[in-house]
């Protein structure tokens, strides 16, 4: 193996363990957020963005680290937003969870795996008409907030971290 | 607060913010090993891995194809990563004792009852549109809901609020229990 390919299994390991033990990889978990009954995804994911963004703005600050950002397509991210939501709330899983929630035993995750497959397939086949319809619709780059608003990322964080924190304030109040 | 929720599993702050230690960690590791900073994600690696089957009953068509020439057919970074996902998922529940053989999630089965076939066809369809949704936006919740948000990226934040938000109403309308 690579070093790239050692490196993305071991952290893809860790990445795996942590899902599993916060218990995020389960249909139940994720249609339950979706229903406002259980919020145990959107605080890890919460908590995850909140550190994240603290250690990406310092690296980046120091030059070690470059950006990637995903371009702002507003066909792309829309209707695409809106077919993701709308099988995610099917199938139960995204892409990273379908994996792991086979690897705890919940066998029909297949059944959304191999879906999700097709869906790939599908999509590379009418790639060359998405990208002259929905995909050329208006394209504003590969854009951060900070950048285009002209601002250091450190004036966003700290609002971030206020607003997140308020929201686990809340689901903690609501016991959800 | 407590470090363990009712099932066992770890508090979902704490977990969450390992896994952030984990994708800062893992863009330094990328950029200092690999010589560019990758982020954590997910979806691409499924137009990997459907390019692999196609190959093997359509070589020829995979090759001309624009979607697959450009994401590049490849045992990857991002693919390792989603096999260990596997592993690690697998390896946590063994030891644990939360791996579970399931046929039917909960939820699901209240509402449209334990036929695997029905859930089958749920799940496959719901997998597909979330796959073709994931590729238009060029991301899922792992390379936009996290990735791109702990960047600040412009089109994660607007990409997250489509996924839950449709999928809040979605769930809305299909798990609603019938009245008996």
């Amino acid at each position: 193996m690579s070093t790239a390919q050692i490196l993305g299994l071991i952290t893809g390991i860790l990445f795996g363990v942590l899902l599993q033990k916060a218990r995020v990889l389960r249909f139940e978990k994720q249609v339950a957020a979706m229903q406002f009954k259980d919020m145990t995804i959107l605080k890890f994911m919460m908590s995850a963005i909140l550190v994240g963004m603290v250690g990406v703005a310092v690296l980046h600050g120091l030059e070690i680290i470059t950006l990637g950002h995903k371009a702002m397509n507003v066909g792309g991210v829309l209707v695409g937003g809106a077919l993701f939501g709308t099988g995610w709330a099917i199938a139960g899983y995204c892409p990273g969870t379908s994996v792991g929630a086979l690897g705890e035993g919940r066998w029909h995750a297949v059944f959304a795996i191999v879906g999700m497959l097709a869906g790939a397939m599908i999509f590379a086949e009418v790639y060359p008409f998405l990208e002259t319809t929905v995909l050329a619709w208006k394209d504003y780059g590969k854009i951060g907030l900070p950048d285009s608003l002209g601002v250091s990322p450190w004036v966003f964080i700290p609002v971030f971290w206020a607003l997140f924190i308020g929201i686990f304030m809340l689901f903690e109040n609501k016991h959800v | 607060m407590k470090l363990k929720t009712y099932d066992g599993g770890w508090n979902p702050y704490i977990a969450g913010a390992l896994v952030g230690v984990l994708a800062v960690a893992s863009v330094f590791a990328t950029t200092k090993l690999l010589g560019k900073s990758s982020y954590l994600g997910a979806s691409t690696t499924f137009v990997r891995a459907a390019g692999f089957v196609e190959q093997r009953v359509a070589p020829a068509h995979v090759e001309a194809n624009a979607y697959f020439t450009k994401t590049k057919i490849k045992l990857d970074w991002q693919f390792m990563l989603v096999i260990g996902i596997f592993i690690g998922a697998l390896a946590s529940s063994l030891t644990d004792g939360s791996f579970k053989m399931e046929s039917v999630p909960p939820i699901w089965s209240e509402r449209f009852g334990r036929s695997v076939p029905k859930r089958a066809v749920g799940a496959f369809f719901g997998g597909a549109l979330s796959m073709i949704g994931a590729r238009l936006a060029n991301g899922c919740p792992s390379g936009h809901g996290m990735s791109g948000m702990m960047q600040l990226s412009v089109s994660s934040l607007v990409a997250l609020g489509m996924f839950f938000g449709v999928g809040v109403i979605v769930a809305g309308l299909i798990y609603k229990r019938r009245r008996t």
